[in-house]
């Protein structure tokens, strides 16, 4: 299954240089090259069917036929041991705390802007900074409740955060049925005894919801609100409610009376504590936000303020993931908690700086640009792989709006073995682990692993042709 | 329970209810042509007719075939997209609202909805309808089967189940009395005047309902009064309208809380009263009015029940104030697909 691999110039997850397997994969290996090639085939197409069966879908968006698709996945794991997990997670908990006190300084004292660590006009201009919500307090303190950070492995091997996904980060239900696919048609490939297991993460952001209710006595009701079943993580929303035991709601579920939030059941109105929402800001309240909303909850926004309800994540938190104050997490780091960040930022330019500008339009054609309030991989700039016109495309766009874009160089990201229509074939990985942060902050040990299937591909995300892995974090 | 959870489960269970009912009706009428060898082809079209009426959409098939032959009757009703009766729309919108409330409802069950759903768009499904057609409404049948079989043993009996119950067993209602009602439309007999159902008419509606066993052993009469005292005034038939009345009069109770024999809602009063009429009425009776006429009154009040259910638990009166905007957002349905899909992905 194995022979012939080639792990050519790029870091390998499973290789060295030279071609041997790196020891903490070594078992891995030895079960895949056990395996028959017509076997894995169709045991790779039953994982398939399982994810159609499951109805483990997603749509994909201008598309016209806006159908329903699975999210590819491929059956070889990526295997993370447990000294570089330690680190990832050491990085990560020091990350989301520092970003949290970060957004509770920016809608108080902003004694951050006052210091000069960051120009006030970053946060002026950020798209999703919240100025109405100043001097709110939420529960705990706590802004961003659920991350889900982009991290991912240079030439050398060494993990960078590539963006803190701190508003409705998507894609766990991925990390849990991926590792439910893969347990039930390989189950051959596991040594249960070394991997650890990701079942509890539906249980620990439950736990995390029940800990930031405004009510202390009694059992709060938690909800998860969906913007409704044409979005594309609609299948996600179903699904965590389901590992929860909440209710899933729409907008038009929820009424509020007297700055209090109810749900309308089929025996009246029922009070709502805490709301996971998977609707963005924009969309919640009509009153505050797009007046043209219909998926929000006239008045949502008065209850939050008067503290009568809890949302996860915060109002407010796409300030802390906007790509021009990702360049300054690593001086908020600093700021707060007086440490030096366990991991780095990949290299960034800001083309608000002239500085910066002068370098990105100089190089443009090896740079990744980025405009500042997408996601999802729209919006993108791969220099390398543009055409002439894209590149003076975005130049022009640049120019027109600084503010609006930042550049970073291309890492190459690091390559895990993967099944191509037979062959075994390196393509580019990242990671992404979840973070929960409630009465402590806590990471299920694992998380998404993205692939990009098509070949030299460095987008991973599945609006564009990516697909992902199981992720195995090794106890030992 | 959510109010509109309630009501996506209720119609998923007609959903499912309604594709079993056609692919039932639609092999059976199949049968039944079968045996007409003298008819020439140009009227098998008037044999069917009588199917898409009851089914409500005549004008429909008429602007989507305006030259009908037998086989277009047969697409139509199955597996044509364009007719939101037909059995492939009824499947797509009850896996749709399973998708919608798949929180609530067990893995399994979802799976075989999610199943169904898949074959009905296979590729083997439109080979199967062409080659081998009772093979195709044989696999439907099956599928709702093992649907309420699983739904029976997976699901507990909660509020959702009453719900879900509730829809089945309304529509089945339903669709009794339209396959009785099939018999009022059939076509002339060649010379000139309106046919009337004989026993292979009745053989076929029995048929359909899988209750020819169950009627001989209970030695009723092959006739138009034999049929309806079984099919609609039977105790203990499954699919009886008064079986199917009894079994939504108990739901709704059920969910209101309240004893049987008495009402608390509108919903209960008017099911209890629907009960009551079939509980102590006659074939005779009904044979009297017409039957055309009785089994028309029956639908409407299971219409009626439909609406109160819905006002009752779903829109609930004491909301009507914010109700009202709800309505004019409902316009808004372009609105809100477009915004669901605006949310930015992370």
């Amino acid at each position: 299954m194995l022979e012939g691999y080639q792990p050519d110039d790029f870091f390998d997850e499973m290789f060295f240089s030279d071609g041997t397997v790196r020891p903490h994969c070594a078992p891995l290996f030895d079960r895949i090259a056990a395996l028959d090639q017509n076997d894995f085939e169709a045991r790779k197409a039953t994982c398939e069917l399982y994810f159609l069966k499951q109805g483990v879908t997603f749509n994909v968006y201008h598309d016209s036929r806006g159908s329903e698709r699975i999210f590819p996945f491929d059956p070889v794991p990526r295997v993370i041991p447990a000294n570089e997990w330690d680190h990832l997670e050491s990085g990560l908990i020091q990350r989301i705390t520092a970003l949290n006190l970060f957004l509770h300084d920016i809608y108080h004292d902003q004694q951050i802007l006052k210091d000069g660590i960051i120009p006030r006009s970053f946060i002026e201009q950020a798209r999703h900074y919240r100025p109405e919500f100043r001097g709110i307090d939420v529960p705990g303190d706590i802004y961003i409740h659920i991350c889900g950070s982009d991290l991912i492995r240079d030439d050398k091997g060494e993990w960078l955060v590539l963006e803190d996904n701190g508003r409705c980060p998507s894609g766990a239900s991925y990390l849990l049925e991926n590792r439910k696919a893969l347990k039930r048609v390989f189950p051959d490939l596991f040594d249960t005894s070394s991997v650890r297991s990701v079942d509890s993460y539906p249980l620990d952001v439950l736990e995390m919801l029940r800990h930031i209710a405004p009510r202390k006595s009694g059992n709060p009701v938690c909800v998860l609100l969906t913007p409704g079943c044409h979005n594309s993580a609609y299948f996600e929303h179903c699904y965590l409610a389901r590992e929860m035991g909440i209710e899933i709601v729409e907008g038009r579920d929820l009424v509020v009376r007297d700055n209090v939030v109810y749900m309308r059941t089929t025996r009246g109105l029922e009070r709502v504590d805490v709301i996971y929402r998977r609707i963005d800001d924009d969309f919640i309240d009509p009153v505050v936000f797009r007046k043209d909303s219909v998926l929000g909850v006239p008045g949502i926004m008065n209850a939050y303020r008067a503290g009568n309800v809890a949302l996860a994540n915060a109002v407010g938190t796409g300030v802390a993931d906007d790509k021009a104050i990702y360049a300054f997490v690593p001086d908020i780091i600093r700021y707060y908690l007086a440490q030096e960040p366990i991991l780095q930022n990949v290299p960034t330019y800001l083309a608000a700086k002239d500085d910066d500008l002068r370098y990105i339009l100089d190089h443009l054609p090896e740079l990744v640009v980025k405009a500042t309030n997408e996601s999802g991989g729209y919006g993108m700039l791969m220099g390398p792989a543009a055409s002439k016109s894209e590149v003076a495309e975005f130049r022009e766009r640049i120019i027109a709006d600084p503010t609006n874009y930042i550049a970073q160089p291309v890492v190459s990201l690091s390559r895990c073995p993967t099944w191509c229509e037979g062959n075994m074939e390196g393509r580019h990985v990242d990671l992404r682990p979840y973070i929960i942060y409630g009465e402590t902050p806590r990471i299920v040990p694992g998380g998404l692993t993205r692939v990009a299937l098509k070949k030299g591909s460095l987008v991973v995300n599945s609006s564009q042709g990516g697909g992902s892995k199981d992720t195995w974090v090794l106890r030992q | 329970m959510l109010s509109r959870v309630a009501n996506t489960l209720y119609w998923m269970a007609r959903y499912v209810e309604r594709a079993d009912n056609l692919a039932r009706l639609i092999d059976v009428n199949r049968h039944l042509l079968l045996d007409n060898e003298s008819l020439g082809s140009d009227r098998i079209a008037d044999f069917w007719r009588p199917i898409i009426l009851c089914t409500g959409d005549e004008e429909l098939f008429q602007s989507l075939y305006p030259e009908t032959h037998g086989e277009d009757v047969i697409r139509f009703l199955t597996d044509d997209p364009r007719n939101t009766s037909s059995i492939a729309s009824c499947v797509a919108q009850a896996r749709e609202s399973a998708r919608t409330v798949r929180d609530q409802l067990s893995d399994e069950m979802w799976e075989e909805i999610n199943a169904l759903h898949l074959f009905v768009r296979s590729d083997e499904a439109a080979h199967l309808l062409l080659e081998a057609p009772p093979r195709y409404y044989e696999r439907i049948r099956r599928s709702v089967a093992t649907f309420l079989g699983i739904s029976a043993t997976t699901h507990p009996r909660d509020e959702g189940w009453e719900f879900m119950e509730l829809g089945r067993y309304l529509e089945r209602a339903d669709k009794t009395t339209r396959f009785l009602d099939t018999t009022s439309y059939l076509p002339d007999d060649g010379q000139g005047s309106i046919g009337a159902p004989g026993m292979l008419h009745w053989t076929a509606i029995l048929g359909s309902c899988g209750a020819l066993g169950a009627f001989r052993s209970g030695h009723h009469r092959l006739d138009a009064e034999g049929a309806l005292s079984f099919l609609v005034f039977s105790r203990n038939f499954p699919r009886s309208v008064r079986y199917c009345v009894e079994r939504v009069d108990e739901c709704i109770h059920q969910i209101s809380g309240s004893a049987r024999g008495g009402f608390l809602n509108e919903a209960e009063r008017e099911s209890g009263m629907l009960l009551a009429d079939i509980s102590y009425g006659t074939a005779e009776e009904a044979m009297a009015l017409g039957l055309h006429a009785y089994l028309d009154g029956l639908q409407q009040r299971f219409n009626n029940i439909g609406g109160l259910v819905f006002e009752t638990f779903v829109l609930m009166p004491e909301m009507f104030e914010s109700q009202r905007s709800m309505q004019q957002r409902g316009h808004d349905a372009i609105t809100a697909w477009k915004e669901q899909q605006e949310q930015q992905q992370q």
